[in-house]
């Protein structure tokens, strides 16, 4: 599933399972491989007579867009291997550019019985951790929680007292676990729900867990979203980061402190606060346009941080405008525009520029720009901006 | 009348030493009734020091019992800043707000279940504060801004919630109280809270809500104003334009498996008979044409 709360820093599927074995959660044995003669050598040292190949992207619904494979042979491992390796993988998470595959898991195949699910996920309505499982293994489980819903329970956890066991267990029965791995089974709830916790996750899900044939259990695919305001203290994540899954704007944003997200319009957006810097992209909208990119310049914005801005907008190729909505309050307007002027100074901007300031200071504001030798339209209102950055694009 | 907060309000400011609280509570006390309401500050080892003739002890217990604060707001750092509303709680206060932005999910988690049995009430974290025009402002808006009236504001944003009072006082309709709920994923009171209290407040005549894509607070809202609500609500949704499975600045600002739209959410806003607007600019316009 998605979750919720997604986070800057994600995690491989196979870093996800590093964290989990850590955790004494079985796992399959597996080697991440960057080459097709990697993964061949991995699969020679794994053994066995099956393995499979999985792309590692930072996106679910691999195995639809074809990047999970199982291979009966080394053979096959090969073929499969240069298939998916630099391959472009399209799937319903990736958007539809898709995502390049630069790394492979190889894992050793295993007899399956059953395909169960778990996840741990933080449940915004209730504001509690909720624990949930299903005997539909291996499906989208927002699908099962509309076409199935009784297959899907889910227990929340108070999180002073920890995981109720007695529910813990009626949950292992209520989805099908046969009674000789139900300790098992209450161990991995208790090691997951450790992983959770230590690792200030928001989303830990094993799709499928599955029931081997000589009746073991095993986190066959895990995926774990971590929480962007604790990796304070997780220093340990900072090297996991893959950066070439990221966009490339968006890292150098987060690098300045800016909030910062690509679109497919061509009316950039430079706004203080969330908030309004998606009611800006909206109103772009209402007016016929399509806008470039979100981007928070929060509340204190500097100089160069509007001039970073500047930067990380014109480098967007589709761009053909730019409108500035602001709206000054502890932050005053003559700060703002200083520093939007100052900006127009380091960076060529030679696209329209439409100007929209209101709130504390906003008179100073405008005369400062006003003063300068900056090219833009000025607007007083949202509606105004709008209107004429969409104009400036169809010109 | 008013919600949450009056002049009889008499409030701690929790992290009055740092830079940010020292800023905004010199602003705070400058707003109207503020001198008198603003009557402690809280910041560990610093017991004994005054700031701006404010009396500064150790301890938000010790700071009630000594001043009879029952409002507290909280400019702590996020390391800290659940360990601070569990403190407020302790100390029995009626209401804390939470500035703090960034404050990480698993401390709020174990914060709000701190809370469960209190009677303490929580605005926030990563939120604006709340103001009583020309009575009392907690928090980091701009005052100037707002004016004495009968509408009432609740919004998950900051900048965006100072456009709409704006474009409110531009038309000539002042404000009874402003909450900011914050745009965390896990916070205290939500709209629906806030809705009941306005829908209780003698001296608010309709509302304005601004909420935003992610989690389903709106259509709780929605719920609950089809059933209780007996005041003219006006709403904007930020986000028809966001993409799926992108964070939009707040941390509690996302599509995740189609779930969170503005679409659903103005869906149910306008099925519950609340006035909603696609346009950021008309806010204020239409909400004097509702009342007209």
């Amino acid at each position: 599933m998605q979750g919720e709360i997604p986070s800057k820093l994600k995690l491989h599927e196979h870093q996800a399972k590093e964290i989990l074995r850590a955790h004494q959660v079985p796992v399959p044995h597996g080697m991440t491989c960057f080459s097709v003669e990697e993964a061949v050598t991995a699969a020679v040292a794994l053994g066995g007579s099956r393995w499979v190949v999985k792309a590692q992207i930072h996106a679910g619904g691999r195995g639809k867009g074809g990047g999970v494979k199982v291979a009966s042979s080394i053979e096959d491992v090969r073929l499969y291997a240069s298939k998916i390796l630099g391959m472009t993988l399209v799937t319903d998470q990736t958007g539809p550019g898709g995502k390049v595959v630069e790394r492979l898991l190889i894992e050793r195949g295993l007899e399956i019985a059953s395909e169960l699910y778990i996840g741990l996920v933080v449940d915004r309505g209730i504001q509690m951790i909720a624990l949930m499982a299903s005997s539909e293994g291996g499906m989208n489980i927002e699908d099962v929680a509309i076409n199935d819903p009784e297959k899907l329970c889910t227990i929340h956890i108070d999180s002073i007292e920890g995981v109720n066991w007695d529910t813990a267990r009626s949950v292992a029965t209520q989805i099908g676990l046969p009674e000789a791995v139900h300790d098992e089974a209450m161990k991995l709830f208790s090691n997951l729900y450790e992983v959770f916790l230590t690792c200030d996750a928001t989303l830990l899900e094993v799709n499928p867990l599955v029931v081997t044939g000589d009746g073991n259990i095993v986190a066959v695919d895990a995926k774990i979203d971590l929480d962007d305001s604790a990796m304070y203290r997780h220093p340990e994540f900072g090297e996991l980061r893959d950066f070439s899954e990221e966009d490339p704007n968006e890292i150098e944003a987060s690098r300045v402190g800016l909030n910062y997200i690509s679109l497919e319009g061509n009316i950039g957006c430079l706004v203080n606060g969330a908030g309004l810097a998606m009611a800006t992209m909206d109103i772009i909208k209402l007016h016929g346009g399509d806008p470039a990119n979100f981007l928070d310049v929060g509340g204190g914005a500097t100089a160069e941080q509007v001039s970073a801005a500047f930067r990380i907008m014109l480098k967007h190729s589709n761009v053909r405008a730019i409108l500035v909505n602001i709206f000054g309050g502890i932050m005053r307007c003559d700060v703002i525009a200083q520093g939007i002027v100052e900006a127009a100074q380091q960076v060529d901007i030679r696209l329209p520029l439409v100007i929209r300031l209101e709130g504390t200071n906003v008179e100073k504001g405008r005369q400062i720009l006003s003063d300068s030798d900056l090219s833009y339209l000025a607007a007083t209102t949202m509606d105004e901006a709008a209107q004429k950055v969409v104009e400036a694009v169809r010109k | 009348m008013s919600i949450l907060i009056d002049s009889s309000s008499r409030v701690v400011t929790q992290g009055i030493t740092g830079k940010t609280g020292q800023f905004h509570t010199r602003m705070c006390l400058d707003y109207a009734a503020g001198r008198d309401c603003f009557v402690a500050g809280v910041t560990p080892g610093k017991g004994g020091e005054s700031f701006e003739d404010i009396p500064i002890f150790d301890s938000v217990v010790e700071a009630r019992e000594k001043t009879g604060c029952n409002v507290s707001v909280i400019y702590v750092p996020p390391k800290f800043a659940a360990a601070a509303i569990d403190e407020a709680v302790d100390a029995e206060l009626d209401l804390v707000i939470c500035i703090t932005e960034g404050i990480p999910v698993h401390d709020m988690i174990l914060a709000r279940q701190r809370m469960v049995g209190k009677n303490t009430l929580l605005v926030g974290p990563n939120c604006p504060g709340v103001v009583t025009p020309d009575v009392l402002k907690i928090g980091i808006m701009p005052g100037y801004i707002h004016q004495k009236g009968t509408i009432g504001v609740v919004s998950r944003s900051g900048t965006l919630t100072y456009e709409v009072v704006d474009q409110l006082s531009k038309v000539g309709l002042g404000q009874s109280t402003c909450v900011g709920i914050g745009g965390d994923p896990i916070n205290g009171l939500k709209h629906r809270d806030i809705m009941a209290l306005f829908n209780e407040d003698s001296a608010t005549e309709a509302v304005v809500m601004c909420g935003e894509i992610g989690g389903t607070d709106e259509e709780d809202c929605a719920r609950w104003i089809e059933q209780h609500m007996t005041k003219p609500v006006v709403a904007f949704i930020a986000g028809v334009t966001a993409p799926t499975g992108k964070r939009m600045g707040h941390a509690g600002a996302i599509i995740a498996g189609g779930k969170g739209t503005a679409h659903e959410k103005i869906a149910a806003l306008k099925s519950a008979g609340v006035h909603v607007t696609q346009n950021p600019a008309e806010i204020g316009a239409l909400m004097k044409q509702v009342l007209r």
